[in-house]
């Protein structure tokens, strides 16, 4: 456990939720143009997004392709919206490119392109293949000595997929102790919760077995993720944080609900969404 | 004539590696847990720091080598032909060619000719599946020096290619000394201008006797190597069309998907003339010994010949 003076302040704190808030609002500014797109698993895995690109990762928005940046690989690669957000608030380009993600010509795909879109290192959407990709990164890393560490996250019913397991036997036998997965768990998928479709869980003791260091956390709370981080760093092993998450967090009719995996707000939708959350902003800016 | 050497495509596919190994730290192997068959084994033993058997899970494997080829490394991956394209399919096109990762695919047993396995590790499926995907180089070398050629071009050049890699044995028929290995061309190895055979693979041997043979008895027949399929050479394919107005392709594929398929792409579009297709007609192989299965199938020179008869007395 981080203690005293090397855990984050309440003002540090205070600027990640403002942060993850905007993202919030980008995806739902993304979705709701598109008129398509996955709000639901944006809106949970906005905190974490956040915290990867201002507190974790050694990354330079000035230099999206420095070949000593930490990498991450977004497996459930359906949930760019909020990553875009945070990737516009970083600097890699304009906010104004979420108002036309997915349409024809944007450099914002309907699911993460590497060759389109500073800041995004590598293309993913098929689910399972992220983590695997993730761990060719490592794989390189470690085969030039370097000290770049590599995150990707995936969700839930993604680890529903074969090649997530194949991956994880992968990373571990390799020895891969700069890995970090991070596994947003909503429990729900497209059809239903994850345990009325696939039946994944436990995931804490999946990714045991399979040779990782575990930490089980809330998503939402920055100082788990922190003390998380921490620890993943510390393992001599492959780290897996299996976070819990509200899927849809921050939109009242969109938390928790199966419904709002990969739909978009209509007209009236998005005017409360958007109320909804520039009201926390706000608070959160008081 | 040049010293034959028979050897499998396979293997000399494993000593070039080693040999721009050699040149280029950055080139890393992947296997999956067919490296002695695919013989990465030669690479393994020269560069174990470079190897990495990533056990029976291709999916991974494929992955695995698009995260090492974006973060700068140029990796190979083998398996055999069914699982290399088969099992890693979308991996291949989603988290390699989509992203246009330098990634070399190499399928090794492919065709008819892996023999007493049968037909699920037979794959005649591979040049067609592979062929769909945008930006994928197809190459499939015929003989020990094509092989070497091809797999050191295919490791200079930046972009995904499949490489396709016999089991058996064969005799080399090109000449080191004057044989060289362009990007994207055919080679004409028997000029004629009555028919022109365009063959691929370990077939392109067995027409080179066919016309030869057809070559002795006053025939003229025109054969063509294509060793890349994607990009295909349509230049001396519509060249070939025009002034012989009659094509048979040969290969150990489906005839579905292929050489055939990507002949007539040309010819039909451009300069339309028959085309008759040898290969294995839309069927699953079956066990057996792969020279025994290559003659039923009809892909050896006593058919192929005939074949080639059969078309010319059309004209």
């Amino acid at each position: 456990m981080l203690k005293g003076e090397d855990m984050m302040t309440q003002s540090e704190i205070r600027e990640l939720q403002i942060l993850a808030s905007k993202a919030r609002i980008g995806a739902i500014i993304g979705t709701f143009n598109a008129k398509s797109g996955h709000p639901g698993g944006s809106l949970s895995a906005a905190d974490m997004f956040t915290y990867l690109y201002y507190k974790e990762m050694n990354v330079d928005p000035t230099r999206p392709d420095w070949e000593d940046r930490d990498r991450f690989v977004l497996s459930k690669g359906h949930c760019c919206p909020s990553l875009y957000a945070i990737l516009a608030l970083k600097g890699y380009f304009g906010w104004e490119e979420l108002s036309v993600l997915r349409h024809v010509g944007a450099m914002l795909q309907g699911h993460p392109d590497m060759k389109r879109t500073p800041g995004v290192d590598m293309s993913s959407g098929s689910l399972g293949q992220g983590i695997s990709a993730a761990c060719g990164m490592a794989l390189a890393a470690k085969l030039d000595r370097k000290d770049w560490r590599v995150y990707t996250m995936l969700g839930d019913g993604e680890c529903e997929e074969g090649e997530v397991w194949e991956a994880a036997m992968f990373a571990s036998h390799k020895g891969l102790d700069n890995l970090t997965v991070i596994v947003d768990v909503n429990g729900l998928q497209i059809d239903g919760t994850t345990a009325e479709v696939g039946g994944v869980e436990p995931l804490d003791t999946k990714f045991e077995s399979f040779g990782f260091d575990v930490a089980v956390i809330d998503g939402h709370d920055f100082n788990a993720i922190e003390d998380a981080m921490a620890q993943a760093k510390a393992s001599s092993k492959p780290f897996a944080i299996i976070m819990k998450t509200v899927k849809g967090k921050g939109v009242s009719f969109m938390e928790n609900q199966v419904g709002w995996h990969g739909k978009a707000p209509n007209a009236e939708q998005y005017e409360i969404a958007m109320a909804e959350l520039e009201a926390q902003l706000k608070e959160l800016e008081a | 004539m040049a010293e034959i050497i028979t050897k499998a495509t396979r293997v000399s596919f494993g000593e070039a590696l080693c040999e721009k190994a050699a040149e280029n730290p950055d080139i890393i192997v992947l296997d999956a847990d067919l490296a002695a068959a695919t013989n990465t084994s030669i690479f393994a033993k020269a560069y174990p720091d470079r190897f990495f058997n990533c056990g029976i899970a291709e999916g991974n494997m494929i992955g695995v080598a698009a995260g090492l080829a974006a973060a700068g490394k140029i990796p190979v991956a083998a398996s055999f032909a069914m699982f290399a394209t088969g099992r890693a399919f979308e991996q291949i096109r989603n988290s390699v060619a989509y992203p246009r990762l330098n990634v070399k695919i190499a399928g090794s047993h492919a065709g008819i000719s892996t023999g007493e396995d049968g037909a699920t590790h037979q794959c005649l499926e591979d040049i067609g599946i592979m062929r769909t995907i945008p930006d994928m180089v197809v190459l499939n070398p015929a003989d020990h020096w094509e092989m070497k050629a091809a797999t050191k071009a295919a490791l200079e050049y930046d972009g995904p290619v499949y490489i396709r890699l016999g089991r058996l044995a064969v005799d080399s028929f090109n000449d080191p000394e004057t044989y060289t290995f362009e990007w994207g061309k055919g080679i004409t190895l028997e000029e004629g201008n009555d028919i022109t055979v365009v063959a691929t693979g370990l077939c392109v041997l067995e027409s080179l006797k066919a016309v030869r043979e057809l070559k002795a008895e006053g025939r003229s027949v025109r054969l063509i190597n294509i060793h890349t399929i994607k990009p295909i050479d349509r230049e001396i394919i519509l060249k070939a069309a025009r002034e012989t107005g009659r094509i048979i392709t040969v290969e150990e594929h489906n005839v579905i998907g292929g050489l055939a398929d990507a002949v007539c792409e040309v010819t039909s579009a451009e300069c339309p003339v028959p085309v008759r297709r040898i290969g294995v007609y839309d069927q699953f192989g079956y066990s057996g010994p792969a020279k025994e299965l290559l003659d039923i199938f009809g892909l050896t020179a006593p058919n192929i010949k005939k074949v080639i008869e059969e078309e010319l007395a059309k004209k």
